[in-house]
């Protein structure tokens, strides 16, 4: 392929990525595609539960943008900047038609329009779902449209390509990035005029997850080293109920509890009618009589019980672990279904069945173990955006904030030239994330902000002008980077250490945070660091290395790991998914700030950034809590 | 160790026999690792374990063993290998289940290798670039205008919507073109992958309007005809996606379509 310029290089082929490439290509400029695994394997392909819009129904209803807005704004503790979410919210419904017209098989009614769901957060049935697994369809529909124009030369793909490094010119603009391929292990620069990050979120960073095996933050982290801010790292979202495993902690959605499934632990009532953890709590779950099963979360929330919001019921579960209530003392409860009617049962078959085929046991008889588990990275890289003033319609607020369609500074991050989509962008979501606006928030960033790549390409098409004597020092820095580890004469075992690394983090900064735990943590991950410097590859072979790979991104990690914690332990607050039990409540004054993580002389320094709230004035999250 | 104690529940240990090859031109060989048992581990977790401690039953240190995954969902298709001789998703194998096949001892280990109808790049790492390239052979999309704002999409039945998601959820795995006698390593045959995605865009309004470009692929040497029918493809696919069904339905589009070639003499 020539090197036509201006080009854009997209880093990432899950929703963020291939929808930026899609807009971006069919606005004629070439987009080289760089991914560490066939797009079409990206880890958006595991969403389950669908995308929010408002829409036709809802709106009759008294649904509209402006409560779309307004319910991510208060589900996220208004901690972030209000005119994306305006803007994500406004073309909402545009974006649900594009995918419906480039064939996403979307659910449908009787009449043949597009089904709707009811999700978390809302009142209002606003979440669009094709069967179980919308993230698959949705990217696999646009993995087809970005197909059709790599067949027309518009797109260039790299896959099994990792991003190394980003290249800054003399004035800190991106003009390129540095890259590896997996298979042949080869080095090389490519130039462009813009650069896009979509490479997803970070949960790799706590061992295991609901997340995919590459999503390791490790490309955030090298634009973070490289000059990038990080916005909000310690804000990450834990789901409750996940099915623990040996290799990843999968998903069980919250519907198995909407349709009456019920949360235990074992254990025995003491003399004083107080319930302890079960003597013999690891034997088979139905051996247990219902006077030996602790529901907990029916207890303690009569109104609610288990159904009580995502983060409350997430504490509850962690603490009644802590407490030893676990499953055979360990990190786990059970979540029954096994009492429900058969037509219940049926209507879950799509969740119950991966819980059958991952542990082999069948949940319409036996209780399922499950475990809250990382669930998504609400942080990322930092961005901004150019904010102008709409005309509010009847029901809006007052004053309606919008961004600039084209503006080149849209979703950029403070350097020049390079832009965040996608989860790894830091934006909308602020302190906890409503279920299915994440992959609203990936299509729309690589929609609505392609255009603004292009202007900032086409205006600044000087990536040919660059002194090849920088290039090579930046793939010098990386070959350089890959020889260190592979001369490594050290003993310290990557995998050990990052199953370590995943403990403490998750041991210390994921449902309950206290500061000594943190402060301890924060000086293990130090240690870790210094133990990194001795790391000890098991294959030093220039052929599809993997062993190098992860062993890289585990120094990243560690670095991404530290930044969680510098921010969270400074947050002397309560907020969305960040729970300080020395201090339970949300402090606006000081805290109405985005952290602000940069990366000065190899070392991380926390500063604050006000958000303002211009459009819907902060107000209590309670969510109806008596 | 336990090497020659074949009630491997009782002694906790699992054998793992894997064919290893080091770069696409090198021989093939075989490599057996032990490890402790632990229930509901499935294969993934096993391939973890080896590449965290590489060391053979013979206490020899060698390299990790390379695979392919990401989800560890089944659902992104990655990590396709043949196990115990049977083509299938490394991450949703339970190990209890290939015990219970009598496998995972000392005398039969789980035998892991890489699919042969793909070149191997490394291990269990195959190249499974020719999925994706007859994607485009096929014009996989549908031709919208552009990404303009134009309104919703064709208005269509639930059960139109049923049929196109059950043949949408195909993840380019590669189980089906493994598993098929007709669909070789260097021949011409695209497999039941690719006719069940001719089918997925044709059954769509807008994406009909590339069938007879569609059709003319599948008219083709290495179109639906070089199927044999032997219906190995669905008994294998880990989606259930209605394999049969799309390769009959194929050929019938086919026939259809040969015959107004020639009657309207059109090409
Ligand atoms: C189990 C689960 C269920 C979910 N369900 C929902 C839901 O129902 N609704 C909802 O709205 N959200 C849901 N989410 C969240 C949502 O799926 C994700 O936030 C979203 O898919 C992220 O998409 P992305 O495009 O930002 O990144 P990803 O899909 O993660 O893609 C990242 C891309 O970057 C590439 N990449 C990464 N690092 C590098 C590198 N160094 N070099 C080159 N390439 C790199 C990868 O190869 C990949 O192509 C769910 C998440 C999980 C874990
Ligand atoms: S039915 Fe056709 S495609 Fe399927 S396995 Fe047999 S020959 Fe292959
Ligand atoms: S049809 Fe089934 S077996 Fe074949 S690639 Fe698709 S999912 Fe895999
Ligand atoms: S790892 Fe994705 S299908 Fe197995």
């Amino acid at each position: 392929m020539s090197q036509t310029h201006p080009r854009v290089i997209v880093v990432g082929g899950g929703l963020a990525g291939l929808a930026a490439t899609f807009k971006i290509a069919e606005a004629g400029v070439p987009v080289d595609l760089f991914s560490m695994v066939p797009v079409k394997r990206s880890h958006s392909v595991c969403a389950q539960g669908g995308i929010n819009a408002c829409n036709k129904v809802a709106r009759q209803q008294g649904y509209s943008e402006w409560l779309h807005m307004d319910e991510t704004l208060y589900g996220g503790d208004f901690l972030q900047h209000q005119p994306p979410v305006y803007e994500m919210t406004h073309w909402a419904p545009r974006i649900i038609d594009l995918m419906d017209r480039i064939g996403v098989p979307f659910n449908r009614t009787a009449e043949g329009e597009r089904d709707l769901r009811l999700f978390g957060g809302s009142l209002f049935k606003r979440t669009h779902f094709a069967g179980a697994s919308t993230g698959q369809q949705l990217l696999y529909g646009l993995d087809e449209q970005v197909r059709r124009y790599e067949a027309q030369d518009k797109v260039n793909k790299f896959e099994f390509w990792e991003f190394l490094w980003p290249i800054l010119d003399d004035e800190g603009h991106c003009k390129g990035i540095v890259a590896q391929d997996m298979r042949t292990m080869e080095i090389k620069p490519f130039l462009a005029d813009a650069v896009v990050m979509a490479t997803g979120g970070n949960g790799m960073v706590f061992g295991k997850s609901t997340m995919s095996v590459i999503c390791t933050g490790s490309a955030a982290t090298r634009c973070y080293q490289a000059g990038a801010w990080m916005g909000n790292p310690e804000f990450m979202q834990v789901h409750p109920t996940a099915i623990p495993g040996e290799d990843k902690c999968r998903l069980m959605s919250e519907s198995a509890r909407g349709e009456g499934g019920r949360v235990w632990v074992p254990g025995m009532k003491d003399s004083d009618g107080k319930w302890q953890p079960h003597p013999n709590s690891g034997r088979h779950p139905l051996e247990f009589p219902d006077s030996e099963r602790y529901y907990f979360l029916e207890e303690t929330y009569p109104a609610y019980g288990n159904l009580v919001p995502r983060d409350i019921a997430t504490r509850e579960i962690f603490w009644k672990c802590q407490e030893g209530f676990g499953v055979g003392g360990g990190r786990m409860v059970y979540l029954d279904v096994s009492h429900l009617p058969q037509a219940t049962k049926d209507k879950l078959k799509a969740i119950l069945e991966i819980y059958e085929k991952f542990t082999g046991e069948d949940p319409t008889e036996v209780p399922m173990k499950i475990f809250p588990a990382i669930h998504y990275s609400m942080g990322g890289l930092y961005t901004v955006y150019s904010e102008e003033e709409r005309e509010p319609v009847p029901g809006d607020g007052e004053k309606a904030i919008g961004m600039i369609p084209g503006d080149p500074s849209n979703m950029m991050t403070n350097v020049p030239g390079l832009y965040a989509f996608g989860e790894v962008n830091y934006q909308y979501h602020g302190g906890t994330r409503l279920g299915a606006n994440a992959l609203l928030n990936c299509i729309f960033d690589g929609l609505f902000c392609a255009s603004s790549v292009v202007n900032h390409a086409q205006a600044n098409a000087t990536a040919t002008d660059l002194d090849p004597a920088l290039v090579e020092r930046v793939v010098q820095q990386e070959k350089d980077k890959v020889q260190k580890l592979m001369d490594s004469k050290g003993t310290v075992n990557p995998y050990d250490l990052h199953r370590r690394l995943g403990e403490e983090m998750t041991d210390a900064c994921t449902v309950i945070r206290t500061e000594e735990r943190m402060i301890q943590a924060l000086e293990a991950v130090k240690s870790m660091q210094t133990e990194y410097e001795n790391v000890c590859l098991s294959d030093t072979g220039m052929w599809t290395n993997q062993n190098l790979s992860f062993t890289r991104a585990l120094g990243d990690m560690l670095i991404y790991a530290e930044a969680i914690l510098i921010a969270a332990i400074a947050r002397k607050e309560s907020r969305g998914s960040h729970y300080r039990p020395d201090y339970p409540d949300r402090i606006d004054d000081p805290f109405q700030k985005t952290s602000l993580m940069k990366f000065v002389d190899g070392k991380q320094v926390l500063e604050y950034e006000d958000v303002p709230t211009p459009m819907v004035p902060p107000r209590a999250r309670t969510y109806g809590k008596t | 160790m336990t090497a020659n104690n074949e009630t491997n529940a009782d002694t906790k240990i699992i054998r793992i026999r894997i064919k290893r090859q080091d770069t696409p031109d090198s021989q093939s060989y075989h490599q057996d690792f032990e490890l402790d048992y632990k229930p509901n581990l499935n294969v993934i977790s096993c391939l973890q374990a080896i590449a965290a401690r590489p060391v053979t039953v013979e206490n020899e240190d060698v390299t990790p063993v390379v695979w392919d995954c990401n989800c560890l969902e089944e659902v992104c298709g990655a990590c396709t290998v043949v196990i115990n001789g049977r083509v299938r998703q490394s991450c949703s194998t339970l190990v209890d289940a290939l015990i219970a096949e009598g496998t995972g001892t000392a005398s039969e280990p789980i035998l892991i290798e890489p699919m042969t109808k793909f070149p191997v790049v490394r291990d269990l790492f195959v190249d499974r670039t020719r999925m994706f390239e007859n994607l485009k052979k096929i014009s996989g999309w549908v031709p919208v205008d552009g990404s303009h704002d134009l309104g919703p999409g064709p208005v269509e039945s639930p059960e139109s919507q049923e049929e196109r998601y059950n043949l949408s959820r195909c993840m380019t795995c590669g189980c089906c073109l493994e598993a098929c006698p007709q669909f070789q390593f260097d021949g011409d045959f695209v497999g039941a992958q690719t006719i069940g995605q001719t089918l997925y865009f044709n059954e769509h309004k807008t994406g009909a309007v590339l069938k007879n470009e569609r059709l003319e692929v599948m008219e083709q040497v290495g179109g639906v005809s070089d199927c044999g029918n032997s219906q190995n493809c669905v008994k294998v696919c880990p989606k259930e996606i209605p394999l049969s069904e799309a390769i009959a339905k194929i050929g019938r589009q086919v026939t259809v379509h040969t015959v107004k070639q020639f009657f309207t003499g059109k090409s």
